[in-house]
């Protein structure tokens, strides 16, 4: 009898908990994400030793296929996202998801064993776009606010933009690339993300 | 010599900040950080000394300290600077946040055994980020150019004048005789270094240019604890 108990309870640790992320609105949504991100946190066995790899992979697969890339890139870019062709707009897109996928796994990581608060929500009027508001709660740190900017696509709610602690992990480069593309052009925005993201990957 | 080290600053901070004023331009001068040319080495000495001193400090402070007693050493050092954010607050026309913070302090110190406890944010009295440089800006001062100061690191004109009066707002420079002023001080300093240890991987991962990406995010920040975690939404296209 205690064996079995033993048994279910393993295997109802061990069972991918499978539901699927609800993205028929903003807040459900976004909870569901958090919900993954948590589960990731949690069970992910490299983490404790410090190894962000696996945990990183996973966020990418489960949670990072509701961020709308093209969006955030052309966002970071500002005015300069105009210039570009549409190949380079694909190959701009391509490398600064690399980016950001590493960054935004990274900044999650941080937290071991995190509670996430709602705040609050806001859809526009129109309801085109929502802002849902969270707050990351882990003992001895202070509050972190994570804000997502979501727009609603044929696909349902999808991710814009990512702001911790009022820093927005895709607007912070505008300023940058508006440097990168006036020195040299729109190719020299990607050459210096694509150089970025092949030293990263040579580092791991 | 508390007093005279501190004076040292009062008189050069602004002697750094009136040579910049003739600091020569970038050729593509970016509105927001016209002093770039001067910005980058006095950032890539800052970023030079974190790395030979104060990381690896911070780091041996972090493997020394088990994570709950640097839990209360934290809380001890936000309770000191409660009582100032709180005058910040009032001076910000926001009453009820400046007599939350009072709340904090009187909790903390005592319930909260001297501070070491956070008795407070259980008690429903949330803990503020305010300081003189964000009164000013609710005053209507604009911040002026980005600037980093030596050893101190990144700012803005306007938060550089008013670090002296932060500093003069914390207990900790009350504190004598000065060997406990300096130890305090400088076990303040780690413990601050080491909570930013793990926010150093996501600069390493996300930034391309370790300057500007360092700049645009403390100009973000701070424009978002100026408003007190809403700041309004910026024009898109600048």
């Amino acid at each position: 009898m205690k064996k079995l108990a033993i048994l279910l309870f393993t295997l109802l640790l061990a069972a991918p908990v499978r539901a699927a992320v609800d993205t028929s609105t903003p807040e459900g949504m976004i909870k569901g994400l958090s919900d993954e991100v948590l589960t990731i946190l949690k069970t992910d066995p490299d983490l404790k030793k410090g190894d962000v790899k696996s945990a990183v992979a996973q966020i990418d697969a489960k949670v990072l296929t509701h961020f709308n890339f093209r969006h955030m890139t052309s966002l970071a870019m500002g005015k300069e996202w105009r210039k570009a062709t549409p190949a380079q707009q694909d190959t701009l897109v391509k490398e600064f998801k690399d980016l950001l996928v590493r960054t935004y796994s990274n900044a999650l990581t941080v937290y071991r064993n995190p509670t996430i608060v709602f705040k609050t929500s806001r859809v526009t009027p129109t309801d085109a776009d929502a802002l849902v508001r969270t707050q990351v709660l882990q003992p001895g740190n202070t509050p972190a606010d994570i804000d997502y900017h979501l727009e609603k696509t044929p696909a349902g709610w999808q991710v814009f933009d990512v702001v911790v602690a009022g820093v927005s992990l895709v607007t912070n480069y505008r300023d940058y690339f508006t440097q990168e593309v006036s020195r040299g052009g729109v190719e020299g925005a990607i050459a210096s993300m694509r150089n970025k993201n092949e030293t990263q990957d040579k580092g791991k | 010599m508390t007093t005279s080290s501190r004076s040292i600053f009062r008189i050069a901070l602004p002697l750094v900040l009136l040579l910049l004023l003739g600091a020569c331009a970038t050729p593509h001068p970016n509105p927001r950080d016209p002093w770039e040319g001067f910005n980058r080495p006095v950032f890539r000495f800052n970023d030079g000394l974190d790395r030979a001193v104060i990381k690896p400090a911070a780091k041996g402070y972090d493997w020394l300290v088990p994570a709950n007693l640097q839990v209360v050493i934290g809380n001890f050092f936000a309770n000191l600077s409660d009582l100032y954010i709180s005058l910040n607050n009032l001076l910000q026309g926001k009453p009820k946040e400046a007599g939350g913070d009072l709340a904090r302090v009187l909790i903390n110190s005592s319930l909260g055994i001297g501070g070491l406890v956070d008795a407070a944010t259980g008690m429903g009295f949330e803990k503020h980020d305010e300081d003189f440089g964000q009164t000013l800006a609710v005053w209507g001062v604009e911040s002026g150019p980005f600037v980093v100061l030596p050893v101190i690191g990144p700012r803005t004109v306007r938060d550089s004048f008013s670090l002296a009066a932060d500093w003069e707002g914390d207990p900790l420079s009350w504190v004598k005789p000065d060997l406990l002023h300096y130890s305090l001080s400088g076990l303040h300093q780690v413990d601050k270094r080491a909570g930013l240890l793990p926010g150093d991987k996501v600069i390493e991962a996300g930034a391309i240019d370790k300057y500007s990406y360092i700049r645009d995010a403390y100009l973000q920040h701070r424009r978002y604890e100026i408003y007190d975690g809403a700041p309004p939404p910026e024009d898109d296209e600048k």
